[in-house]
């Protein structure tokens, strides 16, 4: 048994309705996700990895169940207050980036925390001290255009960390990297995360993240198959 | 602020499509700030002549302005020295008061004795020193054609103006050296030379009352026989002789129209009997004093229990309330299909911003911003597009109406006696521009909040797994 975990899943079920047709994505999960680790969730195509990972970050709710994130139950907020909630407690990192176009990277760095109301000041050093952590200290000026792939997702990670979340999901943060730059962000990963503390859900299919895997949830088919916990590497 | 920049940074992403944008509103703001200039100068224009002619304000007998045009000498003001005193001395009212002054409204049968014509006329008697300064009114400095012209004669109040209308019915053109008259077909109509010795006609009565006098170019001016119905109903007539003929922009009043001393006309419509006033005309220095003076006056009316009407501009002129009503439809009606047309162009613009942007959109909202944070942002960008639109709008509406007003391009409007410069109403329309350039920017809000509101509706799962 988890003590303290950072989410905890309570027979959940998640079902799409695509005109008349219902088609179940998740059915009845119940899961508890460890705080301050890196857990990952594996699973072939349309497993439900992303909707278990959308539900976890709070981005959809669940047909059926119970769902709390860090300690608040999901059910009992409205949108504004889950806005909120995701603001200040949860970080994402993408496959494909996300980053805002027309803002420079320290910008997008900088954007979380103006979303939680702090000084321009402090965004600004915090931002930039974020920026230079993931090694791009020279590069605040620079557009997501201007960047490469692997910069690009360092700045992604910087804008997850910037204001300190609880927990930090990332949907196939490799999967659009070449296998240096991906061991490169892995590496940056763990390094942020122990610095920070912050717990780390990963959906992914690279066997060399899938290495670093403190907690493993697989998934088939909707349903929980497997939980186990490795060693550190 | 973020937002602001965001937003502001995002008209850039697509170069080609803000640019036609802004395009669309510019140019529509700059032909509804012109029609508005254009418009705004004929608003000027009318109430200058009108307030030239009639002032702001005037007083009747009560009952004249329903029934006193079939009988104007029944409907005389008594006394209308004292009441005009009494409203130029008033304290509240001296400031505002450029021409108090009494007027006599009357018809009867012109003729041209001489010549052998005759023809009804409207009258107007007027004291010529208040009338020459009336028609100096100029508040908005249009320095319209015609509208001072030559001043009334206010030495002899025998002497006046006709229309030019008249002129030519009763063949006037050639003593009057009227341009652009032709020639009455058949010839010049001549009466019989009256017989030896004095003529017994109503000409020949006045001519013994008043013999000819000097025109203003020391020669003979024209003269006509004027008849009308005193206030008890007996036939009068005077001589007047015509120092000039105008041209009026009405047909029927052009060929009808005199403008004599009020002496002459309290003669002729009172003859031997108590000499009154038909009305006693306001003009104020500014338009806008209009309802403050005209309480006033009531106020003064009331307090002295005083037999009399009060009517403003409003009243006195109901074509120009008319004209101005249509005007300001023709605008309304305009600025509608302007607005709609900005509203689209906005709305496809920010359609197709919201598609393209959508996976953006789900990002944003996963980092946290909250629905309306998301429709702020579309919003936003409508409103500066709209906003750069209005202003360019502005700038450019604003050069061609200088471009305009220094082409010298004349135009006739409908009801006016000389053509006019075509010119664009560049001051005093601070509110106009101010009216058009924050209807336009609240358009272009309303025009973003259509897309922006299924922008910020957007399910966040849905918009991250767009394509």
């Amino acid at each position: 048994m988890i003590e303290d975990p950072v989410v905890v899943f309570d027979s959940v079920s998640k079902v799409y309705q695509m005109g008349e047709v219902a088609i179940p994505a998740l059915k009845g999960v119940s899961l508890r996700i460890p705080r301050g680790r890196f857990s990952m969730v594996l699973g072939p195509s349309g497993s439900g990895k992303t909707t278990l990972l959308n539900l976890v970050g709070c981005l959809d709710q669940p047909t059926e169940g119970v769902i709390e994130v860090c300690g608040q139950l999901m059910a009992e907020i409205s949108d504004d207050r889950i806005s909120e909630f995701r603001a200040r407690h949860i970080g994402f990192i993408f496959q494909n980036f996300n980053l805002i176009p027309v803002l420079s990277a320290r910008e997008n760095v900088e954007y979380p925390l103006a979303l939680i109301g702090m000084k321009a000041s402090e965004r600004r050093d915090r931002s930039m001290a974020m920026l230079s952590s993931v090694g791009l200290a020279d590069h605040g000026r620079h557009r997501p255009n201007q960047l490469s792939g692997g910069q690009k997702q360092r700045v992604a990670i910087a804008r997850a960390l910037v204001k300190e979340p609880n927990l930090v999901l990332a949907d196939e943060p490799t999967a659009n990297l070449d296998s240096k730059t991906g061991a490169a962000i892995i590496d940056l990963m763990h390094k942020v995360q122990e610095k920070f503390g912050a717990s780390f859900v990963f959906s992914t299919h690279d066997p060399q993240l899938i290495s670093h895997a403190e907690d493993v949830f697989s998934i088939r088919d909707g349903e929980l198959i497997d939980h186990h916990r490795e060693g550190r590497p | 602020m973020t937002t602001l920049i965001i937003a502001a940074r995002n008209i850039t992403r697509n170069h080609r499509r803000s640019l036609m944008t802004v395009s669309a509103i510019a140019v529509g703001t700059m032909a509804l700030l012109m029609l508005g200039e254009f418009i705004s100068q004929i608003f000027v224009a009318l109430e200058t002549q009108n307030v030239v002619r009639s002032g702001h304000i005037a007083l009747f007998r009560k009952g004249y302005f329903e029934y006193g045009g079939g009988n104007p000498a029944a409907y005389g003001i008594h006394d209308y020295q004292s009441v005009i005193d009494l409203i130029r001395d008033d304290p509240v009212l001296k400031p505002m008061i450029n021409v108090v002054t009494p007027t006599i409204n009357l018809f009867g049968i012109a003729g041209n004795f001489e010549g052998g014509s005759s023809r009804t006329f409207i009258g107007l008697g007027v004291i010529p020193a208040d009338y020459n300064k009336m028609h100096h009114w100029d508040e908005h400095h249009l320095k319209m054609p015609g509208l001072a012209g030559e001043p009334l004669n206010e030495r002899d109040e025998t002497h006046g103006f006709i229309g030019a209308g008249l002129a030519r019915i009763l063949g006037l053109c050639g003593p009057l050296k009227l341009k652009g008259c032709p020639k009455q077909p058949g010839g010049d109509r001549k009466a019989a030379p009256p017989a030896a010795g004095k003529r017994r006609d109503f000409s020949g009565l006045v001519e013994e009352a008043h013999p000819p006098s000097p025109g203003p170019a020391g020669e003979s001016a024209p003269r006509l026989d004027l008849l009308a119905a005193t206030a008890n109903g007996a036939p009068n007539v005077v001589g007047f002789y015509v120092d000039k003929a105008t041209k009026q922009g009405i047909k029927e009043y052009n060929d009808a129209f005199v403008v004599m001393s009020f002496k002459l006309a309290q003669e002729l419509l009172y003859g031997r009997g108590e000499k009154k006033a038909v009305s006693i005309v306001v003009q104020l220095h500014r338009t806008e004093d209009i309802p403050v003076a005209r309480a006033r006056i009531e106020k003064i009316v009331k307090d002295r229990g005083l037999n009399l009407e009060v009517k403003g501009l409003k009243q006195l002129q109901p074509f120009y309330t008319q004209a101005v009503g249509m005007f300001k439809t023709i605008f309304t009606f305009i600025s509608v299909v302007m607005g709609m047309i900005v509203l689209f162009t906005v709305v496809n613009t920010m359609t197709m911003s919201v598609m393209e942007r959508t996976h953006e959109i789900g990002t944003l909202r996963a980092m946290g911003i909250k629905k309306r944070g998301i429709a702020l942002q579309f919003v936003l960008e409508g409103i500066i597009l709209g906003g750069i639109g209005a202003t360019l709008g502005i700038l450019m509406g604003s050069v061609a109406a200088d471009m305009v007003n220094h082409s010298g391009i004349m135009w006739h409007p409908p009801g006016q006696a000389y053509p006019m410069k075509l010119l664009l109403r560049t001051h005093g329309v601070s509110h106009l521009l101010l009216g058009i350039w924050a209807g336009l920017g609240v358009m272009s809000a309303l025009a973003a909040w259509i897309p922006a509101k299924r922008a910020a509706r957007m399910k966040i799962v849905d918009a991250l797994g767009h394509i």
